[in-house]
């Protein structure tokens, strides 16, 4: 028979406090308690509430990772508290850990924020199928195992918002739509039952709200609690953009294109050239840290670039393997 | 010791904006007893923006890559976190995928090559820590850089996703708390800087299309390294390295507050503290000056 052993750690928690209605700035209670290998982050906010102050505010419903309620963050990583095992929390932070909720700047009580901005980009995005279907249909409408791929899983999303506000970008930019409104609109976009066309496509590629604005650092990816990789959805849009021919010339658009330019001239990147190539007449802005940077022997002229070895491989590469047209 | 071999894929970067960086790669590499066998036949990986446009492409592309270092037997080494992330992740679908995989053969074909899955493909700072060892290169250290406060800067592409990053080096990583290269820093004799921004993004990928995102994200890094008391910084990505070294003054701009700090790659670091010659180094080439040697 297998015995399981539990183990406790003592564990001192920084929790954030804050009630909207009569603080006026947000604190933090200190909690030391006992924790079990057993444990998930939901059990500590229950023994708060529970054992030690019944005002001690949160979202929880389902408990078991489905209704996306209960995200927090722990030590400033998003986590969903009902799934985030306490040992897995101490394994990587150790014993000293910070209660907060997803989004300091939203709090209305302890980790219950406001979560409208995310509710209005996913609004933003039509999150569902566009498309005329009869009031009495005769036969189902069925979407093919294969078809139901296409999703990559991207149907599974809970709103939890964890990967919103673990997004730098929705930090500093409150019109970026944030990965999980782009992994919405992907989800529709990507149904074989959806006719939206290219309209919700050209809304996701407006400069400061659309996909061309992310910054590609992999949080998103790292933190969904239902392993959806929004950023692998952000990159697919991005060539649904170029596909569909909704891409409109601009200078991220030009970036992306103006790689496969620079190697099929050189194998290697004309970093000034590809510049020159997104921006064009914006180049102009780049100037004076660009003579900064020729000044301290930075910036390589075109005739200076040294192509790659056996470039005629990489021209034929080029032409042989090229699916996309701009 | 017995002598190391890798292919260097040394990414376009460090033949261009960042001359420093390769220079000392090879300075270093000459300390620590590692051959290096640049794959001249490389092409750019796309850098995380061809894959936008051309997926097949980039594949195609980075499989080439790779196949040159797998033709030599040898792991293929990377020194900018985003050649490391788009040719790994392409490592990664091909060696999960073999009808992907066959595809992307055919094409290679075309060219005599062919893309197997034999070689590694690992940055320089988990090579090094993988294969030589921290403890070594602490014992190997001539200069210990012991009155420096240091921040390691770690740059996304090193550390996320953490899952495809892991395969690719035995010292597992955890991209909410990254020790490599605050423990190369120890190594070194230095004093790392623990602050919040240390595994966050600097902007680069959207320095063009977004500048504004990209100059507050710079500023927040730089800014953090600053309240922890840093003298300078230490980032093993080449492009991070541009951003906090060459975007100062947009930086400033854009958090309303001066921030600077000199930043050194992390072969610079390492060489410093292996006592290479500084004019080895390149430290010339920055434009926050390396004033503290």
């Amino acid at each position: 028979m297998n015995t399981i052993s539990i183990t406790t750690q003592t564990v001192n928690f920084k929790v954030f406090r804050f009630n909207s209605d009569v603080d006026y700035l947000p604190y933090y209670d200190s909690y030391t308690m006992e924790v079990t290998s057993e444990e998930v982050v939901l059990d500590i906010l229950n023994r708060i509430k529970w054992e030690l102050d019944g005002s001690f505010s949160y979202r929880r419903s389902c408990r078991h990772g489905i209704c996306g309620a209960c995200a927090i963050k722990v030590n400033g990583r998003s986590t969903l508290a009902c799934k985030e095992r306490m040992n897995d929390m101490i394994d990587i932070f150790g014993t000293e850990l910070t209660l907060e909720p997803l989004s300091i700047n939203r709090a209305i009580k302890d980790m219950i924020i406001d979560k409208a901005d995310f509710w209005n980009k996913h609004d933003a995005v039509e999150p569902y199928l566009i498309t005329d279907i009869e009031e009495e249909p005769k036969i189902e409408n069925l979407v093919s195992p294969h078809d139901a791929e296409e999703l990559k899983e991207a149907d599974l999303c809970i709103q939890c918002g964890a990967c919103h506000y673990a997004c730098p970008v929705v930090e500093v930019n409150e019109d970026f739509f944030g990965p999980a409104a782009f992994a919405a609109a992907y989800r529709f976009e990507a149904d074989v039952r959806d006719e939206a066309g290219i309209s919700r496509l050209k809304n996701l590629q407006e400069a400061n709200q659309g996909v061309w604005d992310c910054v590609k650092c992999y949080e998103c990816a790292e933190v969904c609690p239902k392993e959806i990789n929004p950023i692998d959805k952000i990159t697919s849009l991005h060539q649904m953009l170029f596909k569909n021919g909704v891409a409109e010339s601009n200078v991220a658009t030009r970036h992306a294109v103006g790689f496969k330019h620079s190697i099929a001239k050189n194998g290697v990147l004309d970093e000034g050239g590809l510049v020159l190539y997104s921006e064009m007449a914006g180049i102009v802005k780049h100037i004076p840290v660009a003579l900064k940077m020729f000044r301290k022997g930075k910036i390589v002229p075109p005739w200076g670039i040294v192509k790659s070895k056996n470039l005629d491989e990489i021209k034929k590469l080029v032409k042989s393997s090229s699916t996309a047209k701009f | 010791m017995e002598k190391l071999r890798y292919a260097l894929f040394t990414g376009c970067t460090a033949k261009q904006s960042t001359p420093e960086q390769l220079a000392s790669t090879y300075a270093v590499a000459k300390k620590l007893n590692i051959e290096l066998i640049e794959l001249e036949e490389a092409s750019c990986c796309g850098a995380s923006h061809l894959q936008d446009y051309d997926d097949f492409l980039s594949l195609v592309l980075n499989a080439r890559n790779i196949a040159y270092a797998e033709k030599q037997g040898l792991t293929m080494v990377t020194i900018c976190n985003t050649c490391q992330l788009n040719t790994a992740m392409t490592k990664h679908r091909l060696d999960n995928d073999v009808g992907l995989k066959n595809k992307v053969n055919e094409k290679l074909r075309e060219i005599g090559l062919e893309y197997k899955g034999t070689s590694n493909v690992v940055h320089f700072l988990y090579a090094i820590i993988d294969d030589i060892g921290l403890d070594k290169i602490a014992n190997m250290v001539k200069t210990p850089l012991s009155q420096f406060n240091i921040a390691p800067f770690y740059g996304c592409h090193n550390i996320r996703p953490s899952e495809l990053q892991n395969e690719s080096h035995k010292t597992p990583e955890n991209p909410y708390r990254p020790t490599s290269l605050d423990d190369l820093i120890v190594a070194c004799g230095g004093i790392n800087v623990d602050y919040k921004e240390k595994n966050k993004c600097c902007g680069f990928h959207v320095e063009l299309q977004a500048p504004k995102t990209a100059s507050i994200l710079t500023g927040k890094a730089i800014a953090g390294a600053m309240d922890g008391d840093a003298d300078w910084m230490v980032t093993p990505c080449p492009l991070c390295h541009l951003k906090l070294d060459t975007q100062t003054k947009h930086s400033s701009n854009a958090i309303g507050r001066d921030v600077s700090l000199p930043v050194l790659h992390m072969q610079q670091m390492l060489g410093l503290a292996l006592g290479c010659p500084q004019e080895e180094l390149g430290l010339k080439h920055h434009l926050v000056k390396v004033d503290f040697i």
